[in-house]
């Protein structure tokens, strides 16, 4: 767990603290509508695409495309530089919503647009397991 | 409620020093400003009825207009601390002369400064900058500022072939006007092969690509059209102001290539009765490179996808058709952080005195300034005009 120490852990809140305990167990949620069905991350308590309150957390696919990225080649502090050079990516879940996320195992000079990616999960601390995304063959 | 348009004016203005300033601190420069606008304006302090600042990352106050109101003296009915830089500087100008208009104030001056460039370790301030990113689902991962940007100008240039050639070009116009600027940071000459080949920071954004990180403050003084005509300076009139936000953090972004300048300008240009053809001189927030193409495009003064072009061109040089960020910009001027569309704005007034110098755009009348803050998160607009076209 080394390797992670002195990076900024996200520290859960009330309204994400299923997301983060699902990470615990590695499983990936996000958010659906029961009025409209609508996919969303991050999670709120409203829908926000119909306003409804009655949003649930689901088992999402954990599957995505990249959206588009960037290699970081001067990390933002000193427990990030071993990682260096490191690809930054928004990536659009199957489900829809787009977020960020590290992308492991890949060269960065390979990584492109429409790339397929999944989630996979790393232990940052004994609280936090931290989802990140890897290169799939198809 | 009747329009804002011509109803206020800009009588006062100044920028303090910029660069690496280590013996005064951010509220001194503050300060500073200030009193050099008000200088300009030829009015005591004691005049001032109405204050605005900005938060400073190297000195906070939760209370900052008012510790900065403490520190002068003064106490004004009309007490603002914008609450981050980029759009909001403009956004608080738009209330401000909304207080003006409605009576609430008379003479209103708008100060910001800070002291990134000696005030804050280059560790502090690559946190402090990148914890504009969303503390759960963001800023874990490790994202730097230039990396929010890099991931902006990769969509730009997926969707529509922009060029790393292009961005440069956007470097290479701020450094050829700083040269002409005697007060700018940077003023050696840069060539796009330069930009190229200097140290690659997030992919596709070199060294040269980012701003500067600076020290440096800048003030105006504001007040009504009627009253503008006592003071010794030429009024400088605010015509249209505009406003669009349409995120905070990069990845809920409704678009990644088109922002809510598309908005902000809309609304500035109905306000002014103007469109971008009409515009004399530009001054429009160039954080990093691509950030200047997509608001170029979303104001309106080029097609999507067509900015790069247009710079590369040299469009925006002096003797071209939109002569943009003629004190250098973020790029080679200036970049406090907070304070940093200030300098557009005072920059855009000088213009609009005649006063700029080498860089003098000739036959200027009609300015527009242009701040984005957040991650192309918040936008504001201004137009301004000398008194003929109002
Ligand atoms: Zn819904």
């Amino acid at each position: 767990m080394s390797e992670h120490s002195g990076k900024v852990c996200p520290q859960s809140r009330p309204g994400t603290e299923p997301y983060w305990q699902a990470c615990k167990r590695h499983e990936f949620l996000i958010q659906q509508c029961k009025e409209c069905g609508n996919h969303q991350f991050y999670p709120r308590i409203i829908c926000t695409s119909c306003s409804s309150r009655a949003v649930n957390w689901i088992p999402a696919s954990g599957r995505g495309t990249v959206l588009t990225w960037t290699v970081v080649r001067r990390a933002v502090s000193n427990a990030y530089a071993a990682e260096v050079p490191y690809v930054i990516a928004l990536i659009k879940l199957q489900e829809g919503p787009v977020l960020m996320s590290i992308v492991r195992g890949c060269e960065p000079e390979s990584i492109h647009a429409g790339m397929t990616v999944e989630v996979s999960f790393e232990e940052w601390s004994d609280q936090v397991s931290m989802p990140v995304f890897v290169t799939t063959s198809g | 409620m009747s329009s804002l348009r011509g109803k206020t004016a800009i009588v006062g203005m100044a920028d303090t020093k910029v660069g690496k300033l280590p013996h005064i601190g951010a509220t001194e420069l503050c300060v500073e400003a200030a009193m050099l606008a008000l200088e300009d304006a030829g009015i005591s302090k004691d005049q001032v009825d109405g204050l605005v600042t900005c938060h400073s990352m190297t000195e906070p106050h939760m209370y900052h207009a008012e510790a900065v109101a403490e520190y002068m003296q003064i106490f004004p009915r009309y007490c603002v601390t914008a609450n981050a830089g980029g759009g909001t500087t403009f956004s608080v100008l738009q209330n401000a002369a909304a207080a003006i208009a409605t009576g609430i104030c008379k003479t209103i001056v708008i100060s910001m400064a800070d002291c990134l460039r000696t005030g804050l370790t280059r560790d502090q301030a690559m946190a402090l900058q990148s914890s504009t990113g969303h503390p759960q689902f963001e800023i874990p991962y490790g994202p730097t500022v230039p990396a929010f940007y890099a991931l902006i100008a990769r969509a730009h240039m997926e969707q529509y072939g922009t060029t790393p050639e292009q961005m440069a070009a956007v470097a290479v116009n701020g450094r050829n006007y700083a040269a002409m600027n005697p007060r700018a940071q940077m003023r050696d000459p840069i060539t796009i092969e330069d930009v190229l080949a200097s140290r690659m920071i997030a992919d596709p954004l070199h060294l040269l690509d980012c701003s500067l990180v600076s020290d440096g403050g800048a003030a105006v003084v504001l007040t009504s059209a009627e009253q503008a005509k006592d003071f010794p300076t030429d009024p400088v009139y605010l015509l249209g102001f505009g406003e669009g936000h349409g995120h905070e953090h990069i990845s809920q972004a409704r678009s990644l290539t088109t922002s809510a300048a598309v908005e902000s300008g809309r609304r500035a240009f109905r306000m002014a009765g103007m469109g971008p053809g009409d515009i004399s001189v530009a001054q429009i927030y160039d954080c990093f490179t691509p950030v200047l193409l997509i608001e170029l495009e979303d104001l309106g003064f080029c097609s999507k996808g067509e900015a790069g072009a247009f710079v590369a061109a040299g469009e925006t040089a002096l003797t071209g058709s939109l002569p943009m960020n003629t004190n250098g910009g973020l790029l080679s001027y200036c970049h406090p952080g907070n304070p940093g569309s200030m300098f557009g704005l005072t920059e855009a007034v000088a213009q609009l005195r005649g006063d700029s110098g080498e860089r003098q755009v000739s036959n200027a009348e009609t300015a527009l300034v242009h701040g984005q803050g957040g991650i192309m998160s918040s936008h504001a607009t201004v137009i301004l005009g000398q008194e003929q076209v109002l």
